[in-house]
């Protein structure tokens, strides 16, 4: 089963004409075509016309070819708008199929009270636990309670370096199909078969059960309301023609209502909404609802963690900065041999730092390790000759210093001061009770992010710097990275009250997190989203979360969801923009044969009424699959203003709407001309 | 073309200091000096209505109270028309309407319409003519004006902080505080909106009254009776049978018919008739009256609400819409009658069923003004224009919003910017917000149904009366009859009340369509607006920056006529194809 799907993945990646042919004749069934108002209306056109079509063949003198070829340009419309919601689906569903498959035949080692049994994995429950030794998959998507392991999550995420997961912390968190490979496991599983973060995403990319976004459904309503506009400009067109003694063609004004009504975005609306939910899963961002992917667009402010997200996450040593009157190599040497035995990564970047400027460490001889503490904040070497080194924060050093009889050297507060201001962390360094002097811990920021916020400030999205920080290291950190404001020393309970302000200003807010204490403020936040490494509880409370648990992705999601609005806004005015030409081409047509002076309105000179007429269906039908891939794949978002962005695609899609359209159906013209 | 130019410079040079007047005037918000030369005189009114004059209330209370009073309006109107034979001040002894007409009539003023199925001179008595049809003139144009106040403070005025009106109000001498901080005394929180009838007599006092009697004494200086005896009886110079003239206080009425887009004249004719409008000065008078609330009400609300940049996009494209038809009109105009062709006078412009005192450019100037502003009155026949004049009419009464009817043309406006702003938004990659309150379904439903109806009930109603010609009754057949039933229900649908006439349209049929258009044509376009301020207010504002919709900005002001010219007038053009246009290109 597995391998089925996966094989059907990779064939909704191409495109291939007979399935798709069939799959949007299959989705001509009423039921399915009745979701979408404006094609519905074609569909009937279409009905109408072959009717006619039927009767025009019997009667002498009727326009049989003519009407059977409307009805044909009607049906392949119609098509042509179920062929693109089908290719969204199908490349929604190639990426979603090929994340599932590699969970299609796990079996599960599930914990019960009298031993172990072996079950399917589509029969756990949640709440039920499984172990899982190395080797083994992870049957379900659960959260570690007992035990620690690497694991290696490249079927979700296509990153090959395992990830450590523990219990109890805020990396406790596992997906189904994801491989362990070391230690053992005991995983509760948290969802029931069908909810999980996967089915939910396939959901959304699957038409028939998806769900409309709030934004797209009001957009449904603006465009049956124009559908029904049109339908009663036509109707009623009848009666008043007849008045002036024009007989109409029936199949003449069912073009014209085709044409009239907005079909473009009409028939691409489920595609686009489909392709932008796919785009998310792409990202390697699992959506719970289209309504997450959507509400990106507009977030005004992102709260981002500095580590990880503005910072590459470690600290790193940059300077030993001593005291008046101590020896630099002495300071070298003692703060590099109280860091052989600490295993962080700040830490080792001390050693290197030290043995790069020249200093030879030595492993300590008869000495015990003092483990770095909440409550001490420092730690160190204690000699069995009565010797200690200490290395930790300025003021607990400060303290010891007092402490041990010891004076702090005047120029002290000036060096710490002055390393906290260029946004590095000062680690003070004691011996005995002589303070050495000061390293500097410095946050590394990432590459390229500077710019990245200059473009977000651009598109007048606000960031937040969250950081355990204290405030003058913030403030250092946040100028050069560029963010418009930070929060110090922050708590999670001081990042939910923040995206409270934030949204009682009225401004819609974005965070990500990973742990537990992080939950409310991701369920209070208008997009959270969770890490996929994270605690259940923060996974629970996201409405989206990201198989990557990259902090940068918060910037992607808010791409997605823009691109996902404009491309809808763009064709909704390109559609309507369309209109103009439609009428001159249709309407001299229509009066033309009973009224010869209506003939005057022909501005674009056609060959026939009938040619003019089928010209418009043609080109009409013909924008569906021009479109189709540009409904797929968005329109690209630019770090603009908004008036600079609405400027240039009321340009592009608003103009160039209204004018296109006059050379194409010309040209179509000039084409089938002759045959008519 | 120099007196169209002269009477636009004309037009905005008053509109400009009426409008900060009016700004000042009507802020319920801060007291100025206004308030102690009216508030007396609203105070005894307020009392007497049992209003608080600082009360204020919910914006589905202000909706209620605007159907409430107008349904009761109605039934009055209704009353006295089909009974005004056994009442007073009727000293030519005019018997009472029939129920239809009568129904016609109450709604038709009672909607700031005016479409006349009946001759006033002759059909009304002095008590109709001044109890009902001109208390509806001044309350119907304070209405949408009032509706249009409630919106400004829902919807567009910025959001300041109460110390502003704090700061105000310890400005002025204490306890003079007339009405300034309705907001404060509102029961619901700040969900409210400002009180109905406070706005309502604000507006009749310290602007209708004040401009009417201005204009009625020029009106009276240039020769227009204002009498209560009855008709004057003249014998002809030449000696033979006595002509009855019809007279009455025809110079107030004329004033606030034409100051209050209402349209309803006191005779028949209209503004034809000299007695209505005898001189040069007169006309000039009356036809800028034609706009100068409305262009004035922009720049009030652009006072009021701080928006100022937003009401001059707005004002642009009003001004830009207006040009455009004007000059359609005008030019059509100076165009020969083609049924004059061949004989001696051809050559001359269109002066087939104009004043020749006026001219064409002058009668072209209030066609085309008084269709733009939902007025209606008249100073040549529209019936008589020729086909792309009557084209410019039609386009001016499709839009509507060619700064329309007082108070609801900006409102109506408003519903096209709320489209505009859903789409605007969408390409901007923002979910659809307007002033930073998001636009959901629900806001949607209801402005699409505003939007629908016109299309429907024109359409429909014109559908439906050609397709029965026995309902018809009209003068033309072919291109033009049609244009004359297009005319009818678009007029009413507008509340312009201008005719093309030549039709039967005292008939129970007539009478019943022409009440639903003018009944939806009126209330759902200007209360949909303020219901969705209303759900707009509840919701959270997002901070405007540069990040979000401006509505001020070139580019959005260029949608929103784009929304209108797609949404609006495509919709129609199959109908001007067959009626005006069909009928210009087949002209010999």
């Amino acid at each position: 089963m597995a391998m089925m799907q996966t094989h059907e993945a990779s064939q909704g990646l191409r495109v291939r004409p007979l399935p798709l042919l069939g799959e949007s004749l299959r989705r001509l069934n009423p039921r399915s075509l009745a979701r979408n108002p404006v094609m519905a209306v074609v569909a009937i056109g279409t009905l109408v016309c072959a009717l006619y079509t039927g009767m025009a063949f019997t009667e002498d003198g009727g326009q049989g070819a003519f009407a059977l070829i409307v009805t044909l340009v009607l049906l392949a419309t119609v098509l042509f708008a179920n062929a693109a919601e089908a290719m969204a689906e199908a490349r929604g569903k190639a990426h979603a199929g090929s994340l599932r498959a590699t969970r299609g035949e796990l079996t599960a080692r599930r914990v019960t009270q009298s031993g172990e049994e072996t079950v399917a994995a589509d029969q756990l429950r949640r709440g039920d636990r499984v172990r899982v030794i190395a080797g083994e998959l992870i049957p379900a998507d659960g959260e570690i309670i007992q035990g620690a392991g690497s694991i290696n999550e490249s079927a979700m995420t296509g990153e090959s370096a395992p990830v450590l997961r523990e219990a109890g912390t805020d990396n406790s968190g596992v997906s189904a199909g994801t491989k362990l490979l070391s230690d053992e496991l005991i995983v509760e599983v948290s969802v029931d078969p069908g909810e999980s973060l996967l089915d939910r995403m396939i959901a959304l990319v699957e038409g028939a059960s998806r769900q409309k976004t709030p934004s797209e459904l009001a957009l449904s309503v603006l465009l049956s309301t124009l559908t029904l506009v049109f339908l009663i400009v036509v109707v009623t067109l009848v009666p008043m023609a007849l008045f002036v003694g024009i007989e109409t063609s029936t199949v003449m004004l069912v073009a014209l209502l085709v044409c009239l009504i907005p079909t473009t975005i009409g028939g691409l609306l489920p595609a686009i909404g489909i392709a932008g939910m796919e785009r998310a899963l792409r990202a390697n961002l699992i959506a719970k609802s289209g309504k997450a992917v959507e509400i990106a667009g507009s977030i005004d402010t992102l709260l981002l963690d500095k580590t990880g997200t503005i910072t590459l996450g470690d600290r790193r040593a940059t300077e030993f900065a001593p005291c008046q009157g101590v020896d630099l190599t002495r300071l070298r040497e003692i703060a590099g041999v109280c860091s052989l035995q600490d295993p962080t990564p700040e830490g080792r970047s001390i050693v290197v730092l030290a043995r790069d400027q020249g200093a030879t460490l030595d492993s300590p001889q008869n000495a015990e390790v003092v483990p770095f503490s909440a409550m001490s904040r420092v730690s160190g070497l204690d000699f069995a000759d009565g010797r200690c080194w200490r290395k930790g924060a300025p003021n607990a050093i400060a303290r010891l210093v007092q402490e041990a009889g010891g004076r702090v050297p005047g120029d002290f507060e000036a060096l710490v001061e002055r390393i906290s201001r260029h946004g590095a962390t000062p680690l003070a360094v004691l011996e005995g009770n002589v303070l050495l002097g000061v390293i500097a811990l410095s946050d590394v920021i990432k590459t390229g992010i500077a710019e990245r916020f200059q473009q977000l400030r651009e598109m007048g999205v606000k960031t937040v710097m969250i950081t355990g920080d204290n405030p003058i290291t913030a403030a250092a950190i946040a100028a050069e990275a560029g963010v418009d404001d930070y929060i110090a020393e922050a708590t999670p309970e001081r990042k939910l009250e923040l995206i409270r302000e934030e949204q009682a200003a009225g401004r819609l807010v974005a965070m990500m997190g990973d742990g537990t204490n992080d939950a409310p403020a991701l369920a209070q936040a208008d997009l959270g989203l969770a890490m996929n490494s994270g605690t259940q509880a923060a996974r629970e409370a996201a409405n989206m979360v990201d198989l990557d648990s990259d902090p940068g992705k918060l910037l992607s999601a808010v791409e997605i969801g823009k691109q996902l609005l404009i491309t809808r806004g763009a064709l909704t005015t390109f559609s309507l923009a369309n209109d103009v030409a439609k009428y001159f081409a249709i309407l001299p047509a229509i009066f033309a044969a009973s009224v010869p002076a209506l003939g005057g309105l022909d501005v674009l000179d056609l060959h026939s009424p009938e040619s003019a007429v089928l010209s418009a269906v043609i080109f009409n039908a013909l924008v569906i699959p021009a479109l189709i891939p540009f409904a797929l794949r968005g329109v690209r978002v630019r770090a603009a203003s908004a008036s600079a962005m609405l400027r240039r695609n009321l340009l592009i899609y608003g103009l160039g709407g209204l004018l296109l359209p006059f050379p194409a159906i010309k040209l179509i013209d000039l084409l089938i001309g002759p045959l008519f | 073309m120099n007196a169209m130019m002269l009477c636009y410079a004309l037009l905005i040079g008053l509109a400009l200091p009426l409008g900060l007047y009016m700004g000042r005037a009507l802020d319920t918000d801060r007291s100025t000096v206004m308030d102690r030369l009216f508030g007396p005189v609203e105070s005894v009114l307020m009392r007497l209505a049992g209003v608080d004059r600082r009360a204020s209330m919910t914006w589905s209370a202000y909706l209620l109270a605007v159907l409430t009073l107008h349904l009761l309006l109605i039934g009055l109107a209704w009353i006295v028309f089909m009974s005004q034979g056994l009442l007073p001040l009727n000293p030519d002894g005019i018997p009472g309407m029939n129920w239809d007409t009568a129904l016609h009539t109450a709604v038709s003023f009672a909607t700031n319409t005016n479409q006349q199925h009946y001759s006033g001179q002759a059909q009304l008595s002095y008590l109709s003519q001044t109890l009902a049809i001109v208390t509806l003139q001044f309350l119907t144009p304070a209405t949408g004006l009032a509706v249009l106040l409630a919106i400004t403070r829902t919807l567009l005025k910025r959001q300041t902080s109460s110390t502003t009106v704090s700061t105000n109000a310890s400005t002025t001498p204490a306890g003079h505080g007339v009405g300034h901080d309705s907001v404060g005394n509102c029961s619901v929180g700040n969900y409210c909106v400002g009180h109905y009838y406070v706005d309502l007599t604000r507006i009749v006092v310290r602007v209708l009254l004040p401009l009417s009697l201005l204009v009625a004494l020029v009106l009276v200086w240039q020769g227009v009776p204002a009498t209560y005896q009855g008709a004057q009886s003249v014998t002809m110079l030449d000696g033979g049978a006595a002509q009855v003239i019809p007279r009455g206080p025809v110079a107030p009425m004329v004033a606030i018919k034409q100051l209050g887009t209402n349209g309803g004249g006191w005779y028949g004719p209209n503004s034809t008739v000299p007695l209505e409008n005898p001189t040069g000065l007169a006309n000039l008078v009356e036809t800028i009256a034609l706009l100068l609330i409305p262009v004035a009400t922009l720049i009030a609300v652009g006072v009021i609400s701080g928006r100022r940049r937003l009401m001059m996009g707005i004002g642009a494209v009003m001004i830009a819409f207006s040009l455009i038809t004007t000059t359609l009109i005008v030019v059509s105009e100076r165009l020969p009658n083609a049924a004059l062709a061949g004989l001696a006078v051809e050559g001359s412009p269109n002066l087939e069923g104009k004043e020749v005192r006026f001219g064409s450019d002058l009668s072209a100037l209030w066609g085309s003004w008084t269709t733009q502003t939902s007025n209606g009155s008249v100073n040549a026949m529209h019936d008589s224009f020729n086909p792309l004049g009557g084209l410019g009419l039609l386009m001016d009464m499709f839009v509507n919003v060619t700064f329309g009817g007082i108070g609801v043309g900006l409102i109506g406006y408003l519903l096209y910017l709320m489209l505009a702003a859903f789409i605007g938004s969408l390409m901007i990659g923002r979910a659809p917000e307007l002033f930073g309150k998001p636009l959901e379904t629900r806001e949607m439903r209801w402005i699409s149904l505003a939007i629908l109806a016109q299309p429907l009930i024109i359409l429909g109603l014109t559908a439906i009366t050609v397709a029965f010609p026995s309902l018809t009754g009209n003068s033309n057949p072919g291109f033009h009859g049609l244009s004359q039933v297009l005319y009818e229900y678009t007029s009413a649908f507008a509340n312009n009340g201008s005719g093309f006439e030549g039709l039967g349209d005292g008939a129970p049929w007539w009478n019943l369509a022409c009440v639903l258009a003018l009944a939806v044509g009126r209330f759902l376009p200007m209360l949909v607006p303020l219901a969705v301020a209303g759900w707009l207010m509840e919701k959270r504002t997002a901070p405007q920056g540069r990040g979000t919709l401006s509505l001020e900005g070139g580019a959005f002001v260029g949608l929103t006529a784009g929304v209108i010219v797609i949404v609006n007038l495509l919709g129609f053009l199959p109908a001007l194809v067959l009626g005006p246009i069909a009928e210009q290109l087949t002209l010999p």
